[in-house]
């Protein structure tokens, strides 16, 4: 059995970005604060703290989370995925292209929830974005420009995949 | 970040966790047993829960069983809303379950958790009480196994040190037709305004609430007014209102008035849909 009491740190591993890290922390720590605070990835942003606004989204073990609705001690022997973790991606791209954020707060999050679902489905059905998208919110955008992000992105990989044939 | 620090255990089977929880007892903490946790997390970062202890049922197989054995489908406590949202085993429990909180929090979120927690919706138990499941719970005196509409009563009666391990559905009511509805004043996450499932067995058609009183129910008085053929689809319903268990809420999700109204729409929606025959 696992066991972390109150009275002491206790020493975790996480696996993020494909890089181990150790920390001490409490068993109370959320996981947004433990990868923000001990580990300086301030990528993931702390909006509701209630698991409403999705601006904390990671993504463990191919699936988003929401990194406040979580303790950082459940998240040991996960993949976990974070917004510093897709540097360079067409998602990351396809953000900038089209204009996908205004203020910016919750668009780590927003890019989270969509590499999220494209590695789980690559050609998603609308009904699909709208529900996965429907776990974040943004009160700038209007939306629109983000489901531009990701359509464009399918589209990519749809074109790369038909050339692979 | 939480106000508390607590201690954390992760027991491999039921009889560790209990042992735990009543060994934490007697040193005189305030132990809970944590599923997804979304509840403790939310409410304890406000301070409306306290705890110095979380026994996680995570890591107890039982809990996280999802199958069939003999004619029965079992759920453990312990699945994610999403893993039953996309096992369609039991296509009532999916409709009504992909309907709480949104798609990322519906990883976290457990069916034992929502069933168990504070929030006063708790949808998931609607289609439990529909198909007449039995659940499991296990605690100090052993394990016993009940109806579910015997021990939930506004919410799963459970005694000190007890959890939910599994909740059993009879093969038979998988397949029944069914609707489950979601009504919100507005966006397609959040709160809901309330939620009505259905399930018809036998030409008799079941309805279980959230939203619309302080607690989920189902109402036999309610069914027979809506299942009465020799009046129209109208007054079923408003006769079927006069046994509602409470008064109808009034929040700021809507008010009593406005809940009535959307209700009795509802109503009028699925009786069409699931076929309650309307009388000429």
């Amino acid at each position: 059995m696992n066991s972390h009491s109150a009275d002491r740190k206790v020493t975790i591993q996480l696996e993020i970005n494909k890089e181990q890290y150790e920390r001490d922390i409490l068993a109370s720590d959320i996981l947004l604060d433990v990868l923000r605070d001990k580990i300086g990835l301030t990528g993931a942003k702390p909006g509701c703290l209630n698991g409403d606004c999705g601006a904390c989204t990671v993504i463990m073990n191919k699936q988003p989370m929401k990194s406040c609705l979580m303790l950082a001690i459940e998240a040991i022997d996960s993949e976990i995925l974070t917004i510093e973790g897709l540097k360079n991606t067409p998602i990351q791209r396809a953000f900038v292209e089209h204009f996908a954020f205004q203020c910016g707060y919750c668009t780590s999050g927003f890019i989270m929830i969509c590499q999220a679902l494209l590695l789980n489905d690559r050609n998603p059905s609308p009904e699909k974005i709208e529900t996965w998208l429907s776990s974040n919110i943004c009160r700038c955008t209007g939306y629109k420009e983000i489901e531009k992000a990701i359509y464009s992105v399918i589209e990519l990989l749809n074109i790369k995949n038909q050339t692979n044939q | 970040m939480l106000p508390y620090n607590f201690d954390y255990y992760k027991p491999q089977s039921i009889k560790e966790a209990i042992e735990l929880y009543q060994l934490l007892k007697l040193q005189e903490k305030k132990p809970m047993y944590y599923g997804g946790g979304t509840e403790i997390l939310t409410l304890g970062r406000l301070n409306f829960i306290y705890t110095d202890a979380i026994i996680d049922l995570k890591g107890i197989p039982e809990c996280n069983a999802f199958g069939f054995q003999h004619q029965e489908l079992i759920i453990g406590s312990t699945l994610s809303l999403r893993a039953i949202e996309e096992n369609k085993l039991f296509p009532l429990l999916s409709d009504t379950s992909k309907e709480v909180a949104d798609y990322t929090s519906r990883n976290k979120i457990t069916i034992g958790g929502n069933i168990c927690g504070q929030i006063f919706y708790r949808e998931s138990v609607l289609p439990f009480l529909l198909s007449n499941s039995t659940v499991i719970i296990a605690g100090p005196k052993g394990t016993r196994k009940e109806f579910i509409n015997e021990v939930f009563h506004k919410e799963l009666r459970l005694d000190e040190g007890e959890f939910l391990v599994q909740i059993v559905t009879e093969k038979e009511y998988l397949k029944a037709k069914h609707i489950s509805v979601k009504k919100r004043q507005q966006w397609k996450t959040g709160y809901p305004l309330l939620t009505v499932a259905s399930l018809k067995k036998e030409g008799f058609i079941r309805f279980a609430f959230s939203g619309v009183c302080p607690y989920p129910f189902r109402s036999i008085q309610m069914e027979n007014k809506l299942n009465d053929k020799s009046l129209s689809f109208k007054d079923r319903i408003l006769t079927s209102f006069e046994y509602l268990p409470t008064p109808v809420l009034n929040d700021i999700e809507g008010s009593n008035e406005y809940r009535l109204f959307v209700l009795e729409n509802t109503l009028s929606y699925i009786l069409s849909y699931i076929g309650g025959e309307e009388h000429e």
